[in-house]
């Protein structure tokens, strides 16, 4: 996907936003080759088709949220409650078996579970006003509640053995069906954030709702949209999830809502709001799946693991600030 | 910039290839995995000191001990994963959910790795054997001989338990009884219900020494019951007169060691299980045994386990705790 250039805000005439934008996504891309040669160099097991093909799991599923998670953050807003839409929808459609519900029924469950959930999202914070913030870490205790109150320290499990296939099955050879989906996806936000009118007013009301408003963008119903968005990818990755697990816990997907947020960090989103790519965010995808996997392979301590992307994380973030206050440094002088 | 990337790439990629050849080549150590629920417990570092134990007896073995960071499903999924690039010959597994585990071990077990679980369970399909600490009969009837052992001429003993519906304990306390008649002269006077509450079970003890003011002994089969008897014991000032004893962990109960409230108590031994773990992982990874119902399979120093048939099988006795090892012991879980 290549860099367009009507992203320019017009109250942000001047700024180098596409500048660090384009670095950030370099960056990133460096980031990503280098791990992966320094992978291959200290594991004997990395270069295999099928390993690899494995590690994509750790990240396919959280990156489908993170899509719809970094326009949400563009606009302005945040939803933490994506980790427990899934546990929600995964026991809405753990429920459903024991009625003896069939596939397709079971994938409409999860995906309107997540929808419903990103809905009752949506109505708190567009229509009452409230800060997403404060609402979603409100409903992240609400929806997994509500799964724990059903399923207690009980599992659904007999999930049909077609059902299978969205976390298990392979489309080609070993690109895994989750693979494409999570290509298709890319593919599919990337279009909408940056070749649409409904991508250009999400940045605007990311960089100033005021202005926004003023100029007839809709905002209120552009962040309602956008609340949907990030429930119905919450489904998704329920239904991908559950599938690969086989069987539903309340304590399914627990903590993804941060993984999913450093994601679309690490991808060059300001958490802020107002500006991020979603190239950035599928590289970000492939830097977190590579480190964690390739550390997995010299069985580095999952707590060094954490540490890592945390360090990582600090410093993408930081590069760009340092170079620019050197450059800034040098010019001076 | 990027010929040299691209050159080191393919250096990379040569020099994987020929590791990967070698090292299919050289492959004389047995390499098994010890999974744990999460790193950086004591209960299962001690395991781990267990199983490196077993692999300095075996020869030629070498143990990678790892796990998630958090007791996740998921995160122990990513583990198993990184294990079967890695191609280990066996993942022995503390699981943190039964179910959930199945697909990813099934599919180790697919590319020919030895899967067993000990300590918590794996549904059968995901595993060739499962080993437990101990089994109902043995705990039953450690908790009586635990109160037997220091009263030669007969006493009363009462039980402290946890909740009256608790399953664990009510199978305790039932296996107990039944071997009751090996030990005459005990008589068990009353059973009271503590919930697992420290508060309530220090005012159930309390009941109890009221009650029986010839009390000799208190059996909580309950690591929170067994704590608040022995403070009781202790704040009326009754410690020596009665020994309080059951199942506790040794960080919580070496006080009441030290104060003579208890003389001994019991609980599973995380070295001895991290030891047969290993032991039965190299028997069946080699082939020098095979897992099915009503086989025998060594574990050294440990004896051997008999399977039952959920090819399940029970390590041995709980082990017992006393001033002699209390101090070793508490620091470790």
């Amino acid at each position: 996907m290549s860099e367009t250039t009507t992203r320019h805000i017009p109250d942000r005439l001047r700024s180098p936003l596409e500048a660090r934008l384009k670095s950030w996504e370099s960056l990133l891309l460096l980031v990503a080759v280098a791990i992966f040669i320094a992978n291959s160099f200290a594991s004997p097991y990395f270069l295999n088709a099928w390993n690899l093909s494995d590690a994509t799991f750790n990240f396919t599923e959280k990156a489908m949220i993170a899509f719809a998670m970094a326009l949400l953050i563009i606009s302005g807003e945040i939803d933490l409650s994506v980790a427990a839409i899934i546990a929600l929808a995964s026991t809405a459609m753990g429920a459903a078996v024991q009625f003896g519900v069939g596939t397709p029924g079971l994938v409409l469950i999860g995906l309107t579970t997540g929808l419903a959930c990103g809905a009752f999202n949506a109505v708190l914070v567009t229509r009452l006003g409230l800060p997403s913030i404060v609402v979603t870490i409100g409903t992240m205790s609400l929806f997994r509640g509500i799964s724990y109150i059903v399923l207690g320290d009980q599992v659904y499990k007999g999930y049909p053995a077609d059902f299978a296939f969205f976390g298990q099955g392979y489309v080609f050879w070993v690109i895994s069906f989750e693979l494409v989906l999570f290509a298709l996806l890319a593919v599919i936000y990337g279009v909408v954030l940056h070749k649409t009118n409904f991508g250009r007013a999400v940045y605007a009301i990311g960089n100033n709702p005021t202005g926004a408003l003023f100029s007839g963008i809709r905002v209120a119903r552009v962040k309602f949209i956008l609340f949907l968005l990030t429930g119905l990818m919450a489904g998704v990755a329920a239904v991908c999830l559950t599938s690969r697990l086989g069987s539903t816990r309340p304590s399914i997907a627990f903590g993804w809502e941060l993984e999913v947020v450093t994601m679309v960090v690490l991808g060059g989103v300001n958490i802020l709001g107002g500006s991020g790519s979603i190239p950035g965010v599928v590289i970000a995808a492939f830097v977190m799946g590579l480190v964690t996997f390739g550390l997995g392979l010299l069985n580095v301590p999952g707590i060094v693991m954490s540490i890592m992307i945390g360090l990582l994380l600090i410093g993408v973030i930081a590069l760009p600030r340092l170079w620019e206050k050197w450059r800034r440094r040098v010019a001076r002088a | 910039m990027i010929r040299r990337n691209f050159t080191k790439l393919l250096a990379g990629a040569s020099l994987a290839v020929s590791l990967m050849g070698t090292s299919a080549m050289a492959q004389d150590n047995m390499r098994i995995a010890l999974v744990v629920k999460a790193l950086g417990i004591g209960f299962f570092e001690a395991a781990a000191k267990g199983a490196e134990e077993a692999a300095g007896e075996l020869g030629n073995v070498e143990i990678i001990y790892t796990g998630p960071t958090d007791t996740t499903a998921e995160g122990q999924i990513e583990v198993i994963n990184a294990l079967i690039a890695q191609g280990v010959d066996a993942i022995a597994i503390s699981a943190n959910d039964p179910d959930a585990l199945v697909p990813a071990l099934k599919k180790a077990q697919q590319r020919g790795i030895t899967v067993i679980s000990w300590d918590s369970g794996v549904a059968e399909e995901g595993r060739s054997m499962h080993l437990n600490p101990s089994s109902n009969p043995l705990i039953g009837n450690m908790i009586i001989k635990l109160a037997a052992d220091h009263l030669p001429d007969g006493g009363q003993v009462a039980v402290l338990s946890a909740s009256a519906t608790a399953t664990n304990q009510n199978i305790w306390i039932e296996e107990m009884n039944k071997v009751l008649p090996d030990y005459p002269g005990i008589e068990v006077v009353g059973t009271v219900y503590g919930d697992d509450l420290a508060d309530k079970s220090y005012r159930e003890a309390q009941g109890l020494m009221q009650s029986y003011p010839d009390l000799d002994a208190i059996i909580a089969p309950t690591s929170v019951g067994i704590v608040a008897a022995a403070q009781a014991v202790q704040d009326a000032g009754k410690a020596g007169e009665i020994n309080v004893t059951g199942l506790g962990l040794p960080s919580e109960m070496a006080g009441a060691i030290e104060s003579g409230a208890s003389k001994s108590f019991a609980i599973w031994n995380p070295i001895d299980l991290g030891y047969s773990a290993t032991m039965i992982a190299h028997a069946l990874a080699s082939g020098a045994a095979t897992a099915e119902p009503g086989a025998s399979i060594p574990m050294g120093r440990m004896g051997e386990v008999t399977l039952d048939e959920t090819t399940s099988g029970a390590m041995a006795d709980p082990f017992v705790y006393d001033s002699s090892n209390i101090d070793e012991f508490k620091s470790i879980f």
